[in-house]
């Protein structure tokens, strides 16, 4: 009976100090103690978590490095074809932009019909700017036919096979073109040189040009259909002893980047040559 | 039969001069991807076909070009002339005949587009012509002409395989 009384007392006791331990514990009253304990515990699993993964890493790296070498030539790959797709989308967006340019101008100009061209080649040699389009006779493209971007007069038709035409633009040496001065109201004749650049000659002195005055295709001569822009003055020449006055011309057109073009169908080109007089002997 | 190679490799040389080559412009001159083809295809041992490549060149440039295909025929076969000449009074130094017939046969064509522009009433000045075309088409022919002679003789040893003596 003693001896149940004091196991009994013993156990009550022991629940006793447990219970009081734990309020203790739950009262925050060992938290220093169990903070270093628990401490303790933290950094001892995280020193052998750290050994244990990089010995499983050791041991699977080898798989693994064979897996992400062909996932990183998969995704190389992806990469290549996804850079050609967008290589192709931008020059589609750029023609998509310069044909919608084009159509702009095809509806602002109704009165002529155009036919338009890609660009495919120049002439190989220096001395002569030319340039090669991807429509010929067939698609109704006849000798002298000019051709134009939304931008301005690019030159006309100087020869023509079944499916490539070749153009002599106005920045040839041998270019001559029939223009106007709209704001001084007076005509002049556009020439090209070797170094591309353009210039007019042949204004009158009386003329009062100035820079940007605005060049527009005469229509003289039979050569260009009239009110075509051709570009704008950049400054003028003028003595007094010479009989006209020279200016320098920002084209309107960029050369160096022509990709499309159109040709104007429903223009035909006169030639007045056998009307020139010719000098008598 | 391997000298066919020459109908689409000259084909091939005038679409990229026509495309490629002429939009690399130096001033307003260009290489002429055709001459040093063929000055470095005519300097090569054993090539006998050298006047037969350039009559092909100059028909095959005249398609896409406006000046007329004698001129271009006169200026290759005057290149290719050079280079039969030259080939064996400079053979221990195949690069400096390369380059003089570069040099050379450059002027000679260019003299001829001028003449011929000049003649048929092109308003061309000496003086613009020579200094922005001529002069940096040639520095560009010439530079172009190292790597092309390297080609021409690699293609040469292929055309026309050294027989060894037993």
């Amino acid at each position: 009976m003693k001896d149940l009384f004091s196991r009994s007392l013993q156990t009550t006791i022991i629940f006793l100090i447990v219970g009081g331990i734990l309020a203790l514990a739950f009262g925050g009253y060992f938290s220093s103690v169990s903070n270093r304990l628990t401490g303790g515990l933290v950094s001892a699993q995280d020193w052998f978590a750290v050994r244990y993964q990089a010995i499983q890493q050791f041991l699977s790296a080898p798989r693994d490095i064979i897996t992400l070498r062909a996932r990183n030539a998969e995704l190389e790959s992806e990469i290549s074809q996804l850079q050609t797709q967008v290589i192709d989308l931008q020059q589609r967006v750029s023609q998509t932009e310069i044909l919608a340019a084009l159509v702009d101008f095809s509806r602002a100009n109704p009165e002529s019909s155009y036919k338009a061209a890609s660009v495919i080649g120049r002439d190989p040699s220096p001395f002569l700017h030319y340039i090669i389009i991807n429509r010929g006779s067939n698609d109704g493209i006849l000798r002298g036919m000019p051709v134009v971007t939304n931008q301005g007069l690019v030159g006309r038709i100087d020869a023509v096979i079944a499916d490539a035409a070749r153009v002599q633009l106005i920045t040839d040496p041998a270019s001559t073109v029939n223009v106007h001065l709209k704001d001084a109201n007076t005509d002049a004749v556009l020439l090209g040189s070797v170094t591309g650049d353009i210039s007019l000659d042949m204004i009158s002195q009386d003329a009062a040009v100035q820079g940007g005055d605005l060049i527009l295709t005469s229509g003289l001569g039979g050569g260009y259909p009239p009110d075509l822009i051709v570009g704008q003055v950049i400054n003028v020449r003028k003595l007094d002893y010479e009989l006209f006055q020279q200016a320098t011309v920002q084209s309107a057109v960029d050369f160096s980047r022509l990709d499309i073009v159109l040709v104007i169908t429903n223009f035909r080109a006169v030639d007045i040559t056998p009307l020139l007089p010719t000098p008598s002997p | 039969m391997r000298n066919i190679i020459a109908i689409p490799l000259l084909a091939l040389a005038v679409i990229l001069q026509s495309t490629l080559v002429s939009q690399f412009s130096l001033l307003a001159g260009f290489a002429d991807l055709i001459l040093v083809m063929l000055a470095a295809w005519a300097l090569q041992k054993g090539v006998t076909t050298a006047f037969q490549w350039a009559f092909l060149a100059s028909i095959m440039i005249s398609t896409v070009s406006h000046l007329p295909w004698i001129v271009n025929l006169a200026g290759y076969f005057g290149v290719v002339l050079l280079a039969v000449l030259l080939q064996y009074r400079v053979w221990q130094a195949p690069l400096l005949a390369m380059f003089t017939v570069t040099f050379l046969g450059t002027l000679f064509m260019h003299l001829l587009s001028f003449l011929y522009l000049r003649f048929s009433g092109d308003p061309l000045p000496f003086g613009d012509s020579m200094g922005l075309i001529t002069l940096p088409s040639l520095l560009l022919n010439l530079l172009l002409s190292i790597p092309m002679y390297g080609l021409m003789r690699d293609l040469a040893g292929w055309v026309f395989p050294v027989q060894e003596q037993p």
